[in-house]
């Protein structure tokens, strides 16, 4: 029987162009698919998790093949994901890689904690300034101006 | 949050106590002050005001249906949502822009929390909040603002006892940020149930101001220019029996105020049940009546202003 090559890590191909999703705390990985939004995309993707990592432990990775996003658009998984790092890749090259940012407005992807908030009601899009204090984040709700925990937060 | 940063209130929305400065608090008390002395003027008579009242309220609806029209306004609108089309599933989104062909200015109740706020992002005209459930009641606040500045002749340095369901109230969050932007001292009386959310208390915290906490009421009352006592709703407490062991401590009588202030006035935003006995009222500290009557004067100014019509206003 031919010596098998020890593998220690999972290969996954490098892709061409795309936006590589990395440091992802593997718990979160999913939420990250939902956020994004990659559940409804005909692009390839590829999904790992539960990879060694030195920063984290254990860590996910997405790759998403010939998609690029808008900061706005990639800070939301932050709420999940804060050790996330965003790495642009153009022909097989990293063109940006940074770690993602908390925003200051959090739009349509969080349900308001209020169950009598008017965004529980009709059908109306959630919108949330984030407040950052000593004692932890939380979103105050643009409407009803209640706050909502990190903790509490659910995803729409 | 909205503050806006225009003294004028021409064409804007008043959903929350954060909307609006010190400098627009003391713009509507001045031009309130005016309406005290000259209530019918016939300042607004080309407007339409529509009160949408999408739970009754009748006290509120009352005081700025009675301010628009001694202004001379016309007034529209529905006292309670099962008479009106939201009861055919209409969207609030649709009532609104619907009354809005109809009016110059809408004035809305409604029971769910951030309602005013949403009906002023889609309304074509101004929206004056008159409560969204449990969170804003900002023309509350105003009239309370100008019951304390009328009785103690200033806003600043006031030494205030809110007493009651601190937790649940909402005309007390609004008015405890409200007079943050004021040297006051804050005396906080409460069951422990009930006290001042923290997220309220942070606002005394980032302004720097003095606060104090208690249980029970008699000790504090010789020390403060203004009593706000609240009503305490049974159905807050889980257990019955700890309403009851509460409640009698919660209630003013006429023999407290023996030792207070000579400048003391005792203000309640009404409905009153029996947390002020009717031996107070007889007290000349009891200033909840005419309180309620301020509602009607403030409303008057901010009617006024957001239609811009201040100019013609006579003192």
């Amino acid at each position: 029987m031919a010596k098998q090559e020890k593998r220690t890590e999972l290969k996954v191909t490098a892709i061409e162009n795309g936006t590589v999703i990395d440091h992802i705390p593997p718990q979160s990985v999913f939420q990250v698919i939902n956020i994004l939004g990659l559940n409804r995309v005909k692009n390839q993707i590829m999904v790992g998790t539960n990879l060694d990592s030195q920063k984290l432990g254990k860590k996910g990775i997405i790759k998403v093949s010939k998609k690029y996003f808008e900061s706005e658009e990639i800070n939301k998984i932050a709420l999940v994901a804060p050790s996330a790092t965003l790495i642009v890749i153009k022909d097989f090259t990293v063109v940006y890689k940074a770690k993602v940012e908390i925003p200051q407005h959090i739009t349509k992807i969080v349900k308001c904690i209020n169950p009598n908030c008017i965004t529980n009601h009709e059908d109306i899009p959630t919108n949330f300034t984030v407040i950052e204090r000593e004692d932890g984040l939380r979103l105050h709700c643009n409407y009803c101006e209640k706050y909502t925990k990190k903790e509490n937060i659910h995803f729409v | 949050m909205n503050k806006s940063h225009t003294k004028n209130m021409k064409n804007k929305s008043l959903i929350s106590i954060h909307d609006i400065t010190r400098e627009q608090y003391d713009e509507v008390l001045d031009l309130a002050e005016k309406f005290e002395k000259n209530p019918k003027q016939d300042v607004l008579n080309k407007w339409v005001v529509a009160t949408l009242f999408f739970e009754p309220s009748t006290r509120t609806r009352l005081s700025f249906e009675s301010a628009a029209n001694q202004l001379g306004a016309r007034v529209i609108g529905f006292a309670d949502a099962s008479t009106s089309s939201v009861k055919k599933g209409e969207t609030l989104k649709d009532t609104i822009l619907t009354v809005s062909n109809y009016s110059d200015i809408i004035v809305m109740r409604h029971p769910k929390e951030g309602s005013a706020r949403y009906a002023s992002e889609v309304s074509p005209v101004p929206v004056i909040n008159a409560g969204d459930g449990a969170n804003q009641h900002p023309t509350q606040c105003l009239l309370d603002l100008y019951s304390i500045r009328k009785t103690q002749k200033k806003l600043d340095g006031i030494n205030i006892a809110f007493v009651g369901d601190l937790k649940y109230g909402r005309t007390v969050h609004s008015l405890v940020q409200a007079l943050t932007n004021y040297k006051t001292t804050f005396h906080l009386i409460s069951p422990e149930e009930l006290k001042l959310p923290s997220s309220v208390k942070q606002y005394i915290k980032d302004a720097n101001l003095e606060y104090h906490q208690y249980t029970e009421m008699d000790e504090v009352i010789p020390k403060v220019d203004i009593l706000y006592m609240t009503r305490i709703q049974q159905e807050r407490f889980a257990d019955p029996l700890e309403y009851e062991r509460v409640k009698g401590a919660y209630i003013l009588r006429d023999s407290m105020l023996a030792e207070a202030k000579k400048n003391l006035r005792v203000l309640h935003p009404l409905p009153r049940v029996n947390e002020i006995t009717e031996d107070v009222d007889d007290n000349p500290k009891a200033y909840y009546f005419q309180q309620a009557q301020n509602g009607v004067y403030v409303r008057q100014a901010l009617l006024t202003l957001i239609l811009g019509e201040e100019k013609k206003v006579k003192s």
